[in-house]
């Protein structure tokens, strides 16, 4: 069997089949940054937010954009009078930038969760925790979302 | 980050430890005409422990020919530091004459005329003498021999035996553990069958079970040698389901995985190890970043990169050693071991010399009985070459315009894409191509021969994202590899800008029009990385395409235009 005669069938099955992964939905308007920063102002107008007290636990490079697993830790006590209140996470680069909102009690001992999430590009989470005194912070990572690579 | 100063006395520890050991004098001895087995085992013994690495070894039993790359850029921190370093730059800051044993050995230079002077390196049989030697001398119980992986990949007779030849070879030399990445092309279930028997430790701290974040395989393994208590922490190749096929270990998850891998280092000081060695297959930028930000380590054996350095780099207290590739050398590090520290070392990078070393009977024997069963298929002639033949560099190798000519022209392809590995061996001008030589540098386990319509823009994604995963600033986003090697089309890269904006000038090089973007074209590959990707094994369109050439001629490819370097 040759190979020449061969290749134009085989070509026609290879040709819907992606070489690579994670190719797009070319007309899919995904958020940028302003979206996930006019959500945060949805939830908490005009308020200032200071860094630390998050621990965002993501990959860097995520090994399959379909399922990437986002963890938080809020360093906190959590008593009646001094707990974590909510936790929210956005993403910059999907087709909604909200991925998942979590409330807290000072019944629940520690803030702390973790979930998986479809991520459709490289692009930033952002994590932003509410304490009970109504001060916020926030903590922001890339997770790179790569169509493949050549490694050896 | 390394600062300024670290690397100042990183530069200074090397230059130091390489005038003091290196290869030793093998270019007077070299230039003597007395390259012999005793010059190049001689090391001056210190403390009890010795170390013993290996790594990258390919599958590779019968000594070969491997030229070292002519571009090897580094890019941030790393810039011009070694092991990004070739030429006549490596010789200087290596402190290596021209033209002696181990500027063939390390560089590029001359290759041709010195490979004529030194001939093949390595063979599994000459290892085993090498590491005999060493026992014998030291005593056995005070040797601790140690596989950085990417052992059971990379020749037709582990392809056929899916790894068993590696795995019976590796276990008559006695390894005492290994970790992996290629391997686990074999899929899940064989690695696992092979871990769970092995006479060797297989360790990997950084592998977990998708649903459960459970510990896939041994994280680490405390010996006793030398009167010491050391530890080894496996790391796998972290970016494994990114460059090789997930689907093939669609259970596990991997990563570099810091914060745990700090936590072995702490209970195994618990535990009481004297030292702690990270068996690291994280590549050599890779580690030299986590060196710098997990404390506790006191060796590091560098794998994946197939970096190979006559002196080890320290960064803080650890010790960074990297043996090199397709059994080329094997490393040793003798270590004074006091007070759960490393007091002093010494270290020798073994050049294995084929016509130097003497092979060992038991361990040629054994190479004889493997390749048996297939020495017909891979003493057969394909055709001739009157090029040099090499694969090694960032961007392009003959071997792989040979490779991507073969899929243009059997594919009927106007574009050809062959990845960036980093192994198979080296053919000079004269040499017959066998299917050997062939399969060394295509053996695989997703050999298939693809051809698709994918869109300019598709392409320049494509280069992109790999441009990236070699070219990031930050180590820990680097996956190691050389730039995908490409066929029918030339381009240029800034290797200095940020993602995106590396590639430019993408020209059809049949019709010297530039890419467009909103274009299909008809494009030929192999090793994808998706499950089902369907076409013939991809040495099946070389041979062909070999059996039409007959003879090989191949000028150095200039399609792709370099800066920012």
């Amino acid at each position: 069997m040759s190979l020449a005669t061969n290749s134009r069938r085989e070509f026609l099955k290879t040709g819907s089949l992606a070489m690579l992964a994670a190719v797009l939905a070319p007309h899919m308007v995904m958020a940028e940054e302003a979206d996930v920063k006019a959500a945060i102002e949805k939830l908490y107008a005009g308020k200032s937010m200071a860094s630390g007290k998050i621990k965002l636990d993501l990959p860097q490079i995520a090994e399959n954009g379909l399922v990437v697993p986002v963890g938080i830790e809020i360093e906190s006590p959590m008593t009646d009078g001094d707990y974590v209140k909510a936790v929210h996470i956005f993403a910059d680069g999907n087709p909604l930038p909200g991925v998942i909102s979590y409330k807290f009690t000072p019944d629940c001992g520690k803030a702390s969760a973790s979930a998986r999430m479809r991520l459709a590009r490289t692009q930033n989470i952002v994590a932003v925790a509410e304490m009970s005194n109504g001060s916020l912070f926030t903590a922001k990572q890339e997770v790179k979302v790569t169509i493949g690579g050549c490694g050896g | 980050m390394i600062s300024r100063r670290e690397f100042l006395q990183a530069t200074a520890a090397a230059s130091a430890i390489v005038t003091a050991g290196g290869l030793g004098p093998l270019g007077r001895v070299a230039a003597q005409q007395k390259l012999s087995q005793a010059e190049i085992l001689r090391f001056d013994p210190l403390g009890k422990l010795t170390i013993v690495h290996v790594t990258d070894i390919h599958a590779q039993l019968m000594p070969l020919y491997f030229r070292e790359p002519d571009i090897n850029l580094g890019v941030g921190d790393d810039r011009g530091r070694p092991p990004h370093l070739t030429g006549q730059a490596f010789r200087d800051y290596f402190k290596i004459a021209s033209g002696s044993a181990e500027d063939y050995a390390l560089t590029h230079s001359d290759f041709v005329a010195l490979a004529k002077n030194y001939g093949r390196m390595g063979g599994m049989d000459r290892i085993a003498t090498v590491i005999n030697a060493i026992r014998s001398e030291r005593g056995a119980d005070n040797v601790l021999l140690l596989d950085g992986g990417d052992t059971w990949q990379g020749s037709w007779t582990t392809l056929q035996t899916k790894g068993q030849d590696m795995v019976d070879v590796m276990s008559a030399l006695k390894v005492d553990a290994m970790t992996s990445h290629w391997e686990f092309t074999l899929g899940a279930e064989r690695v696992k069958e092979i871990a769970d028997k092995a006479p060797f430790a297989f360790l990997a701290q950084n592998i977990r079970s998708v649903e459960w974040q459970e510990p896939v395989f041994k994280a680490r393994q405390t010996y006793e040698r030398g009167g010491a208590k050391v530890a080894v922490i496996g790391q796998a190749f972290p970016r494994t389901p990114i460059a090789n096929p997930r689907w093939m270990i669609a259970d596990w998850e991997f990563g570099i995985r810091e914060n745990e891998l700090i936590k072995e280092v702490a209970d195994a000081r618990a535990e009481g190890a004297d030292i702690v060695v990270l068996l690291s297959h994280n590549g050599f930028d890779v580690d030299r970043k986590l060196a710098s930000r997990v404390k506790g380590i006191d060796v590091i054996l560098t794998a994946h990169t197939h970096d190979a350095m006559p002196g080890v780099l320290k960064v803080g207290d650890a010790i960074l050693v990297a043996t090199g590739s397709h059994g080329k050398f094997v490393s040793r590090i003798d270590l004074d071991v006091r007070d759960k520290k490393v007091a002093g070392f010494r270290y020798k990078l073994l050049p294995i010399f084929s016509d130097a070393i003497a092979p060992d009977a038991a361990m040629k024997a054994m190479i004889e009985k493997i390749r048996a069963p297939y020495a017909q298929d891979l003493s057969r002639e394909l055709a001739r070459t009157e090029s040099l033949l090499y694969r090694r560099g960032n961007f392009n190798g003959t071997y792989d315009d040979l490779i991507c000519n073969a899929m243009l022209k059997e594919r009927d392809a106007e574009i050809a894409l062959s990845p960036g590995f980093r192994w198979g061996g080296t053919l000079v001008p004269g040499d017959a191509i066998t299917f050997e030589s062939l399969s060394n540098a295509t053996a695989m386990t997703y050999p298939n021969c693809y051809r698709m319509e994918m869109s300019g823009k598709q392409l320049r994604d494509i280069l992109e994202d790999v441009a990236d995963n070699i070219f990031h600033p930050d180590p820990y986003f680097q996956g190691g590899g050389d730039m995908v090697r490409v066929g029918g089309m030339g381009y240029a890269i800034d290797v200095s800008k940020p993602v995106n904006q590396r590639i430019s000038n993408m020209t059809l090089l049949k019709t010297g029009q530039p890419i467009d973007p909103a274009r299909n074209y008809v494009v030929a590959g192999w090793a994808s990385v998706n499950e089902g990707t369907q076409g013939p094994p991809i040495w099946e369109v070389v041979q062909k395409h070999l059996a039409d050439v007959k003879t090989v001629r191949l000028e150095p490819n200039a399609s792709v235009k370099v800066s920012g370097a």
